[in-house]
């Protein structure tokens, strides 16, 4: 028997500040999207896996994934919970895909959730600052932003990337996310006005980091069988691959390449058998816009130091040869942070599909998603192919 | 149940007043914080107790302008990765000086400094920050 996995449904509840809707709401909004989608009963499902990185801080509960299932009321099945900070959602989406491979599990729902909103703004950014070394650099001092500020400097010194260029992340995922109508920000921003826009962590501003969102997102996992059975059109999970890097960013001996994103976008593209001018749509996780410009270089879009350029130029817009973030990203879709790479796989789906309307890549075959942890020490990548 | 911060913080009071951390003796490379396990020798490594001398250059920084409340009264402040003079690196605050007169690659010493509370009727935390080296100090420029 083969052991293909497929993605045969995608879902998510529309990203923002939803004040009316708590954890439970939105988690089952995606979940039921992705399973209508999938034309699956819920009684095909045997499992269901979660990803979410900090639901005992943001909202007071854990345990998430039989609350997932209860409330879907799918009854008595597997129900699993995975953390990995911002990446998360990614570890969710490889925990199905190996369940699903090594034949223990046949459909499985896979959820991302994360409500951010319920908490005031410094609990907000104490809990986001856990996914890097809390001991030893939140605890000093060192917010998030400034971490990805630490590499931003190091960039701008040692490759020349420029403030233009920080900002064009920005730019690019808004121009997209205004064609995504679950998007956070579905509209555009002139340059000016990202490079206007307060300071965070210098070189960092407001406008380079990805928001506080609530949002969940969904995928129905399936063996071949299975998913020949429900769709025309499955879209394949051709690789998944996982690497760690240290925990604290003061411990790698270079702060502006992330080894752990390296590594598993070599290793994903060898097990896909693929090159990576194969691949047609991108997601490339853009918590910060330093760091799209980093993974841009470390996927092998561009060179080492070489990303700013590569958005200058236009290679990462839709139209372009390696269209990035179409959705519009962390920073436009929004950053709900166990939500994003499900999210990030459900944007490659439709894409694949031929589904995603005005953001369509024309006639894209292959995706591939790099979802991080923290400031890179973990990085989990994905490749789609229909 | 420790009042908040009060455990985690007085166990590591030798580490972080002193800047104190470890060396493998196998390979030589020195640890901030201490590593339980030497990550290059792994059980061939055997680890002491090392007092840093406490002097480095800055390797990057930031200019912290919105920060959780612990830190709120403190904005605008520097955060850095000091590069410490036996190799390894670590993130700390800098302090006694203009924000605008810090560069990477400045030389830079240790001092003993208050780092922030665990809320109001929290433990306050004591550590390590970091100062531009003084020449009157006899420190001489790397």
């Amino acid at each position: 028997m083969s052991n293909k996995v497929a993605v045969i449904g995608v879902g998510m509840c529309k990203f923002g500040e939803l004040w009316e809707q708590n954890l439970r709401d939105i988690t089952l909004e995606a979940g039921m999207y992705a399973i209508f989608d999938s034309g699956v009963k819920g009684s095909d499902i045997d499992g269901v896996v979660i990803g979410n990185m900090s639901a005992g801080r943001f909202t007071g509960q854990e345990h998430l994934g039989a609350q997932a299932a209860d409330m879907g009321g799918l009854g008595d099945m597997a129900a699993y919970s995975v953390e990995a900070a911002c990446a998360s959602g990614g570890a969710a989406v490889r925990q199905a895909y190996m369940a699903v491979k090594s034949g223990e599990h046949k459909v499985m729902l896979v959820l991302g959730t994360e409500k951010m909103s319920d908490v005031n703004q410094t609990e907000a950014m104490n809990t986001i600052s856990v996914a890097s070394d809390w001991e030893n650099e939140g605890m000093f001092g060192a917010t998030f932003p400034a971490l990805y500020g630490f590499m931003a400097r190091r960039h701008m010194m040692e490759y020349g990337t420029t403030e233009e260029q920080l900002a064009m992340p920005t730019v690019k995922n808004h121009a997209n996310a205004a064609h995504n109508e679950w998007a956070q920000f579905q509209r555009p921003v002139p340059i000016e006005v990202v490079m206007k826009s307060g300071l965070l962590a210098d070189p960092l501003r407001v406008l380079h980091s990805a928001p506080i969102t609530d949002g969940a997102a969904g995928l129905v996992v399936c063996n071949e069988e299975i998913a020949k059975k429900y769709s025309d059109t499955p879209i394949w999970i051709e690789s998944s691959e996982q690497r760690s890097d240290t925990l604290a960013l003061h411990d790698r001996k270079s702060i502006t390449t992330m080894n752990a994103v390296v590594t598993s976008t070599r290793e994903s593209l060898k097990e896909a058998n693929l090159e990576l001018t194969d691949i047609d749509v991108f997601e490339l996780h853009d918590s910060f816009s330093i760091g799209e410009i980093i993974l841009t270089e470390d996927v092998g879009i561009a060179k080492k130091g070489e990303g700013g350029k590569a958005l200058e130029e236009g290679i990462t817009e839709i139209g372009g040869k390696f269209p990035v973030n179409t959705s519009g990203g962390l920073k436009a879709r929004g950053h709900p942070i166990g939500a994003t790479g499900v999210a990030q796989i459900v944007e490659l789906a439709l894409q694949l599909r031929g589904e995603a309307d005005k953001r369509q890549v024309d006639g894209a075959e292959k995706g591939l998603a790099v979802n991080i942890g923290g400031t890179g020490a973990t990085s989990i990548v994905h490749i789609l192919g229909r | 149940m420790a009042e908040q911060g009060v455990a985690q913080v007085w166990r590591r009071i030798r580490s972080i007043y002193n800047v104190q951390g470890n060396k493998c003796k196998t390979c030589k490379t020195h640890y901030f914080p201490p590593r339980p396990v030497c990550p290059k020798c792994r059980r061939k490594g055997q680890l002491i107790d090392y007092q840093f001398k406490g002097l480095g250059s800055i390797y990057t920084f930031t200019v912290v302008r919105q920060a959780p409340d612990d830190f709120k009264r403190q904005i605008p402040y520097v955060v850095a990765q000091v590069e410490l003079d036996e190799g390894t690196r670590l993130t700390a605050q800098i302090v006694n000086v203009d924000p605008e007169d810090v560069k990477i690659g400045m030389r830079v010493r240790a001092c003993f400094r208050k780092i922030k509370e665990f809320g109001e009727s929290g433990v306050i935390v004591y550590g390590y920050k970091f100062e531009p080296t003084m020449k009157v100090t006899g420190h001489k420029e790397k």
